[in-house]
């Protein structure tokens, strides 16, 4: 690779982007249609954060179309639809118990997958055709499916249910994203580790963990969105006591109350707050 | 972890087994048994005034909801296609652009690319139910400026369900692709220009062969959530243009016909399954698990 690489470079000087510097394509036409594009992403928000601010002048205290004035009244009573909070907190206490399961259950099954082959680890093929058939089955099959367990069984549907199913669909995107971070992994460091005279539980904790550690975080933030977001799993496998996305789309059957557009300003504010922040702080450390 | 022996002694043994075990009973119990569960319920014949259902091994529930379904699928086929293949024609510009052009700020954005999925689904198609409403932001502008006759509206049509599918699934396109064009090798480029090729020769031949892989993949990974979704249909389609999804959901929650649930499921999944097993027979098995 090495010895034909000069070749191939050529007398160009190599350049980050593509040979041939173009003339508009590259420097006006394709930002401005990227730039419009992202507008037509953000546009939605922008519309949902505008109109939590919104006054409603009707009777029903329901989102309307109409644009009334500014008020910060849905954000000072934020929690005044019992309903609206508890499924939120529900949420939110889903998330972490399935992420906690799924990171671990995921990571421990993804170090399996990439340290073992052949004989070692028979059913290993197996083992990522499910997996690949889990990422990639229609969520409403998955989560029918598991309504039919549950009904077949008699399972009492609520909480525990909730996690099952969300455990359940997050693995696999557990298992993939700490599988590319592993792949990249130099076993003698863990051989170094054996030959200092640590043990397997030292080595794990003081050297496979830490270098793994990038992939797993990322892994469990994967969990944790694709939980907190999940609505059509869960609205089949949900008791009474639903969680925050299948509360919303039960409420704006009849009206949605101005409070689930604070609540998806705040959480957004949150989530792209974090995801920036990780930018910056991946850019200082390179 | 849990071998106890360091060295080679240590890479045989139990330990594949032990590590994988806890994650591969959950996956058993709780993925594969429930679709075998929801096969075998496609076997038994239910009876509409008691919801019981009795193993008779026959095939009868399938053709039946098939037929009786029909419609249904057809709408969810074209719908999710269409909107397919909008993600596409969008996003393909915009991952080249990223991929090619992003330079340091390419995480950035991606960020941007992923920005939807910051906000939950539901809330999402609510918020364009809200913009594409007759008294919305967008039909009130083009109304007011007598672009659109007053009689135009999108609300409750196809037009609307394509929409709504096309900005929720957006990402699931734009990303697989970006991947692709990531990973084209720099000098393959250089070379291509060494010999003489010129930019549109280059883009034609060079880059978008080598984008194939992730163009597939980018498809199918949009186009089988979106031919599973109901809730676009249900909050932006009104009563017209019942998708699959909205049928299944029906059947299962309200009606509790599992049988006819059950059958239309298995048709859904072999649907999608056929799709990965012609991009995996195309372009190998292994590729696509690359662009998620």
């Amino acid at each position: 690779m090495s010895v034909d690489a000069p070749l191939l470079e050529s007398a160009r000087p190599a350049a980050g982007s593509i040979p041939r510097r173009p003339r508009h394509l590259g420097r006006f036409v394709l930002p401005a249609y990227s730039w419009l594009v992202i507008a037509y992403l953000v546009f939605p928000i922008v519309v949902m954060m505008v109109y939590s601010f919104n006054r409603v002048t009707a009777g029903l205290q329901l989102v309307s179309f109409s644009w009334n004035g500014f008020t910060w009244q849905w954000y000072r009573q934020w929690s005044n639809i019992p309903g609206l909070t508890s499924a939120f907190w529900l949420s939110i206490r889903l998330a972490i118990v399935s992420t906690v399961i799924a990171t671990i259950l995921g990571t421990l099954l993804a170090i399996a997958l990439v340290r073992y082959r052949g004989k070692q680890f028979r059913g290993k093929a197996g083992f990522e055709q499910i997996l690949f058939l889990n990422i990639a089955a229609p969520e409403i099959v998955m989560g029918a499916s598991l309504l039919g367990l549950f009904v077949t069984f008699n399972v009492a549907r609520g909480f525990f249910t909730l996690v099952l199913a969300h455990v359940m669909f997050s693995i696999a995107y557990v298992t993939v994203t700490v599988r590319a971070r592993l792949s990249g992994f130099d076993v003698a460091l863990e051989e170094a580790s054996y030959d200092l005279g640590a043990n397997p539980l030292d080595t794990f904790r003081l050297v496979t963990l830490p270098l793994i550690m990038p992939g797993v975080l990322a892994g469990a933030l994967m969990a944790f969105a694709l939980s907190i977001d999940d609505f059509v799993t869960s609205n089949f496998v949900s008791g009474s006591n639903v969680p925050f996305p299948v509360w919303v789309y039960g409420a704006s059957r009849v009206g949605t109350p101005p409070q689930v557009f604070v609540f998806g300003t705040v959480i957004f504010t949150v989530g792209i707050v974090f995801a920036l922040l990780s930018l910056v702080v991946s850019k200082k450390k390179a | 972890m849990s071998s106890p022996r360091p060295h080679g002694a240590r890479r045989k043994g139990l330990a594949p087994y032990l590590l994988s075990l806890p994650a591969g009973l959950w996956l058993l119990l709780l993925f594969v048994v429930p679709l075998l569960i929801m096969l075998s319920i496609t076997l038994k014949t239910c009876s509409p005034a008691s919801g019981a259902c009795v193993m008779t091994w026959q095939w009868g529930e399938l053709p039946r909801v098939v037929n009786q379904y029909r419609s249904q699928f057809v709408t969810s086929l074209v719908f999710a296609f269409v909107a397919t293949l909008v993600d596409l024609v969008i996003s393909f510009p915009i991952a080249y652009w990223i991929a090619f052009y992003g330079g340091r700020r390419k995480n950035f954005f991606l960020i941007m690319l992923l920005v939807p999925f910051f906000v939950s689904f539901i809330i999402r198609t609510l918020v364009w139910q809200f913009i594409l409403s007759n008294n919305g932001v967008v039909l009130s502008f083009l109304r007011g400026n007598h672009l659109v006759p007053s009689s135009f509206h999108v609300l409750g049509t196809g037009l609307a369900v394509v929409a709504g599918l096309a900005y929720n699934y957006l990402p699931f396109t734009a990303l697989p692709l970006y991947v692709a064009l990531e990973r084209i090798d720099r000098r393959v480029l250089n070379a291509a220009n060494d010999l003489y090729a010129t930019r549109r020769v280059t883009f034609l031949r060079v880059i978008l062969p080598l984008a194939i892989p992730g163009v597939f993949a980018a498809f199918l990974l949009t186009f089988i959530p979106a031919f599973g979704d109901y809730v676009n249909q249900e909050i932006l389609g009104g009563t017209a243009n019942t998708m699959i999804g909205t049928v299944i959901q029906n059947l299962f929650l309200i009606d509790s016909d599992y049988a006819g649930g059950a059958s239309l499921s298995a048709v859904l999944l072999v649907i999608s399954l056929l799709g990965i097993w012609l991009y995996a027979r195309l372009l190998g098995s292994r590729t696509i698990e690359e662009y998620l």
